[in-house]
């Protein structure tokens, strides 16, 4: 069952990836991107990491995606031209197919019988309770600091978009 | 269910991430793919925090959900600067610091 939701939700996912980049109305690349990270959430729940799963759909399919399709109606975007650079589309695409095979390859030869064996999870694994707990113990700093970057993420922004200064 | 599955798939999702990024002209689609190889990385963080039963791997992921918020807001915010100069957000346009 579980091997089945992961082929399942992973294919999806791997599609609505390849679709996005062949896909020739932003909008629609959009709207790919956004099922591209439902089935991400759903393979996070998969992997019992309930709190990131809420979070991956709150975050990014609810804030990140809908920021960008505002963007795109607001610009208005049309391809004029065709979708792919003009400079040595053909070398870029080889160059990269043989990169992520390169990749591919690294990653199925990886040896992860070294690794202990995957264990049943413990009780409360991937929470908001258990990963709240030590997000502010142990990983208490990360925390505050992320709230700095946050506000000077904001304040760059507003300049950054503002007309006049 | 090992996670030998999970990291081949991330791989892939990572490389059609590259691939995007390298080939496609419209900054908006390249900057949705850098998103797609930041959520190929996150899904490594959480299938090795539940293969080492560590949830440090998930505030890890936590971690690079803040910092891609942030990234949108900024980036998004030059894509309409690009855009109200140049008028387009085509990547081949934007060549002012080319040599």
């Amino acid at each position: 069952m579980e091997l089945l939701m992961f082929y399942g939700f992973g294919l999806l996912a791997l599609f609505a990836g390849v679709a996005m980049i062949l896909s020739r109305q932003p909008v629609t690349s959009a709207l790919l991107m956004i099922l591209n990270m439902f089935c991400l959430s759903a393979l996070y729940a998969l992997l019992d990491a309930h709190l990131i799963a809420v979070l991956q759909l709150l975050v990014y399919a609810g804030a990140i995606m809908v920021l960008v399709l505002f963007v795109i109606m607001l610009l208005n975007l049309r391809e004029k031209k065709g979708i792919i650079t003009k400079h040595q589309a053909s070398l870029q695409v080889v160059g990269v197919a043989a990169f992520g095979f390169f990749v591919m390859t690294v990653v199925s030869r990886l040896n992860t019988a070294a690794l202990p064996k995957s264990k049943a999870a413990s009780a409360g694994f991937g929470t908001v309770e258990a990963v709240g707990r030590i997000l502010f113990t142990d990983y208490v700093l990360p925390f505050e600091i992320a709230s700095v970057l946050l506000l000077a993420a904001i304040v760059g922004a507003v300049m950054l978009a503002k007309s006049k200064v | 269910m090992s996670v030998g599955h999970y990291l081949l798939l991330s791989a892939a999702l990572f490389a059609v991430g590259v691939v995007g990024v390298v080939t496609r002209r419209n900054s908006i689609i390249v900057y949705m793919c850098i998103e797609l190889m930041l959520n190929a990385v996150n899904l490594t963080f959480i299938a090795f925090a539940r293969q080492l039963g560590d949830m440090g791997g998930q505030i890890f992921t936590f971690m690079v959900m803040t910092v891609a918020a942030a990234e949108a807001a900024v980036g998004l915010a030059i894509i309409i600067s690009v855009f109200r100069n140049r008028l387009s957000v085509d990547v081949d346009d934007v060549n002012l610091l080319k040599g």
